[in-house]
């Protein structure tokens, strides 16, 4: 099967501290994968080095069969790998759908124009909005982010990122910081997520892991640990010991 | 030959002795930027007051030398306090452009009450008899009165890496410098330690300022005139440093003075062209940390 | 600094009929206080200088405290082309943009690499290094004394400069209308929509792929052009250019107009200058040292308490009307 986005031999040292060694990963085209690890494990290291955010010591990381080690942030974005973060980075005064709007006015190549009036640009607004209605945030479209439930605001956090149509979606902790009573709403958002886009997700949260995730992948200490179906993982005696603990034995 | 060694020798002292006074004045910028990520533009403003209380002791009150040296040191340093506590503590969180602002606006008024109450001239200067005259070494002159500034102001220093390197309060200084919020979380009570340290920095300029009178002269303008130096002297040698500053200010006080020396027509042009440069290549300054 | 949020994609762009107050003031101004012109010109001057540190300051978010180093540079490139070439307006209006312009991207792209205290350094060093360079450079701009002794020629050969001030004004108001209606559109379009994501998460931005270095660069460079603009306006109509035009003192007092009238508003700029240039014509004569005292007190005052300015107060008691009257 053809691998979307692959990282060979991926290291990170910071002099004598090592918090990657020797990643090989591979996400497959329209993937449903996990990256689980206990706290400080790298996982989130390991995600700013797909996104271009950190530059690794060695390796190289591959993206749709091209070599994007050396390319920056926005390069990579605009080759297709969008990303959420793990604390919420929103344009907090701004209206709900100017959040989405920027990224799809950038997918778009118009966010540097100069002249015409921004709303002047309906094919920004309204493919905006489209994104907006799927994520079930319509109503609050004028409304500024600041002012909007957590939950929400996690949402916009994602429609940010499908803005960009990325071929592959990286999301950092999706239902961090959510009540509990508001993550099936992520999950339901993920469940119905275009079947091409790759996603990876990094989680905590078990019971979201074992019903999103087709792959699993769990990292320690910067190297990969063990990597199958959730069916292998939860029997995998390593990952139990270290990690899962007695919640899935 | 002989001439160009002369010079050499002169530029050197004088240089040397202008990068100490700048030194003092600028090591507690250094550390409160550092410490408390506060981009105190005022700093200026504590010299400046420390070369009036020390001039109006000693002009107009008869007070002798040194002790109008420690009333400067004292005096701004408590005055600070009150600053810190009433003012400048509420600001800690806010963004730089509002601490820009907020120093700008201390900056201006500093400035008018000094132009109200000591006029626009420049402070005169009347050094105590035995500060006067030249010290002999080595066949050539050296005025006494700088030779007393760089030897007083490298004890200071001596005694502040001291401080900040052996003391408890030096630990915990640089241990709110690393990592504030880790700080606070062991039991520091930085609010307490941001405190004393404002006020030691703030002194420390006043008795640089007050120094350093002959040198650089006390005028309501000072904190607008001299703040481009303050500041080159720490960014370029690195916040939150001791050392950096150090070499930075020496480095600046030679320089300037060499070329105000050898070429005049340039001024100080040569100073910020050189800035540019260094905190092009390094914007965290040459000993400063990458954020 | 304030939480405005103008521009975007849902953002009207057109005109409100209350924008054209200040039109209609300034013109009213010129036939009911004729006397008053020669100040006149200067805000309108200074309101020019004003919006093109708003573009970089208030919707950039780039905190300078060196663009008089622009401003100067148009003001003694207009003076010194008036001396040695020709004292035709426009054309030392454009000498001017472009002057500052050039200087502008030059020290843009060098400097939009930084960020934080070393940016505000880099922005003080060179307006630093440019009061330096006029000062000693005399054969060219008069060194301390100042470049003057010029005239300025009639606008298109058509409007002569007269004594009292009066085209002067106009010409002023007539450029400074030409600059709103771009940074006016600036601000509305895509592009100043993403300056205001850059000002307001930078890490996003960089993260929906927006080149932020170019667009910064690109936002600098037309600030820097539109004081040079401001800077040659002011030698035109006071038919003299001195060191004052650059420094430290100039960029100071030009974020204390600003902020008084609130950042990051394109009519922050407008009635900030206005209210500082005023009230330094009337108690700047009576009390002179009591005046920077007074703004420095204004300044710190405005930080703690009223951080969006006049227009800040103003939208907060208007808020406040709408609430009690429904």
């Amino acid at each position: 099967m053809s691998a979307i986005l692959e990282t060979r031999g991926l290291c990170k040292s910071f002099g004598a501290l090592t918090v990657a060694e020797q990643i090989h990963f591979r996400l497959d085209r329209g993937a449903r994968h996990a990256l689980i690890g206990p706290n400080g494990a790298g996982k989130t290291t390991f995600v700013n080095m797909l996104t271009g955010r950190l530059a690794p010591s060695s390796g190289q990381i591959m993206l749709g069969g091209e070599d994007i080690t050396a390319l920056g942030q926005a390069e990579r974005v605009k080759r297709g790998l969008g990303r959420t973060f793990q604390i919420n980075s929103l344009f907090l005064n701004a209206p709900v759908v100017d959040n989405v709007a920027f990224a799809v006015a950038e997918r778009r190549g118009v966010a540097g124009r100069m002249f015409r009036p921004a709303c002047h640009y309906r094919e920004v607004l309204d493919e905006s909005m489209a994104l907006l209605e799927t994520l079930g945030l319509a109503e609050d479209a004028r409304l500024p982010v600041v002012g909007l439930p957590y939950g929400k605001q996690r949402l916009i956090e994602i429609a940010i990122a499908l803005g960009l149509k990325p071929r592959v979606l990286l999301l950092d902790e999706p239902a961090a910081g959510v009540p509990s009573m508001e993550s099936h709403r992520i999950l339901a958002v993920l469940e119905q997520l275009p079947e091409d886009i790759a996603i990876l997700i990094i989680e905590h949260d078990m019971d979201l892991v074992f019903r999103f995730a087709q792959r699993i992948t769990v990292l320690t200490q910067g190297s990969v640990l063990a990597e199958g179906s959730p069916a292998e993982i939860a029997a995998d005696g390593r990952v139990r010991e270290v990690y899962l603990g007695e919640r899935h034995a | 030959m002989q001439a160009l060694l002369s010079s050499l020798v002169s530029v050197a002292f004088h240089g040397l002795a202008y990068g100490m006074i700048l030194y003092v004045i600028s090591v507690g910028l250094s550390v409160t930027m550092g410490l408390m990520g506060f981009v105190n533009l005022a700093h200026g403003v504590f010299a400046m007051a420390g070369g009036y209380v020390m001039l109006s002791a000693m002009n107009r009150f008869g007070v002798p030398f040194p002790i109008a040296i420690a009333a400067a040191f004292v005096a701004v340093a408590l005055a600070s306090m009150v600053l810190e506590r009433l003012l400048y503590a509420r600001l800690y969180t806010a963004g730089e452009l509002e601490q820009v602002l907020f120093t700008i606006g201390l900056i201006f008024m500093s400035v008018s009450v000094a132009r109200l109450i000591y006029g626009t001239l420049p402070q005169p200067v009347y050094l105590p008899e035995y500060m006067k005259g030249q010290l002999q070494y080595l066949g050539r002159d050296f005025p006494t009165y700088r030779v007393f500034l760089i030897l007083f102001s490298v004890a200071i220093v001596g005694l502040l890496w001291f401080g900040v390197e052996r003391t408890r309060w030096g630990a915990m200084v640089r241990a709110a410098v690393d990592y504030r919020a880790m700080a606070q979380s062991v039991g520091i009570n930085t609010s307490r330690l941001f405190t004393l340290t404002f006020a030691l920095g703030s002194g420390l300029a006043a008795l640089g300022g007050a120094l350093g009178a002959e040198i650089i002269a006390i005028q309501p303008t000072y904190p607008f005139e001299h703040l481009v130096f303050f500041l080159i002297v720490v960014a370029v040698g690195g916040l939150g440093t001791l050392r950096g500053p150090f070499f930075a200010a020496l480095l600046i006080g030679v320089a300037d003075t060499a070329c105000k020396y050898w070429v005049p027509e340039f001024g100080a042009f040569f100073i910020f062209f050189a800035t540019i440069a260094v905190l092009l290549w390094r914007p965290a300054g040459l000993f400063g940390r990458a954020a | 600094m304030s939480v405005n949020h103008a521009g975007g994609y849902v953002a009207d762009p057109r005109i409100r009929p209350i924008e054209w107050l200040p039109w209609l003031l300034a013109l009213l101004c010129y036939f009911v206080a004729p006397s008053y012109l020669p100040l006149g010109s200067y805000v309108l001057t200074m309101v020019i200088f004003a919006l093109s540190l708003d573009l970089i300051l208030g919707y950039g978010g780039i905190i300078t405290l060196g663009h008089s180093a622009y401003f100067g540079t148009g003001a003694y490139a207009a003076g010194i082309l008036a001396v040695h070439l020709t004292g035709e307006p426009l054309v030392g209006l454009v000498a001017g943009t472009l002057a500052a312009g050039l200087l502008g991207f030059v020290t843009g792209i060098v400097i939009l690499r930084t960020r934080g205290l070393a940016l505000l350094m880099l922005t003080l060093a060179i307006t630093s290094l440019c009061f330096e360079v006029a000062n000693k450079a005399t054969s060219w701009t008069g060194g301390a004394d100042g470049l003057g002794g010029f005239s300025v020629q009639p606008i298109v050969g058509l409007f002569k400069f007269d004594m009292f001030g009066k085209t002067a004004y106009l010409y002023c108001l007539v450029v400074l209308f030409a600059c709103w209606w771009l940074v006016r559109r600036l601000v509305y379009s895509p592009f100043g929509a993403s300056l205001t994501g850059v000002r307001e998460n930078n890490l996003r931005m960089h993260a929906v792929g927006a080149p932020v270095y170019r667009r910064l660069v690109i936002a600098y460079t037309i600030s820097a052009a539109l004081a040079g603009l401001a800077g040659a306006l002011l030698t035109q109509t006071t038919q003299f250019v001195g060191l004052k035009v650059l420094g430290f003192e100039l960029s100071g007092e030009l974020v204390v107009m600003l902020v008084l009238g609130g950042v990051g508003r394109i009519y922050g700029a407008f009635i900030g200058p206005l209210v500082y240039l005023i009230a330094q014509d009337y108690l700047a004569k009576q009390f002179p040292e009591y005046w920077y005292f007074f703004i420095g007190a204004i300044l710190v005052m405005v930080v703690m308490f009223a951080r969006g300015g006049i227009l800040g107060i103003l939208d907060a008691g208007i808020a406040r009307l709408r609430r009690r009257f429904g």
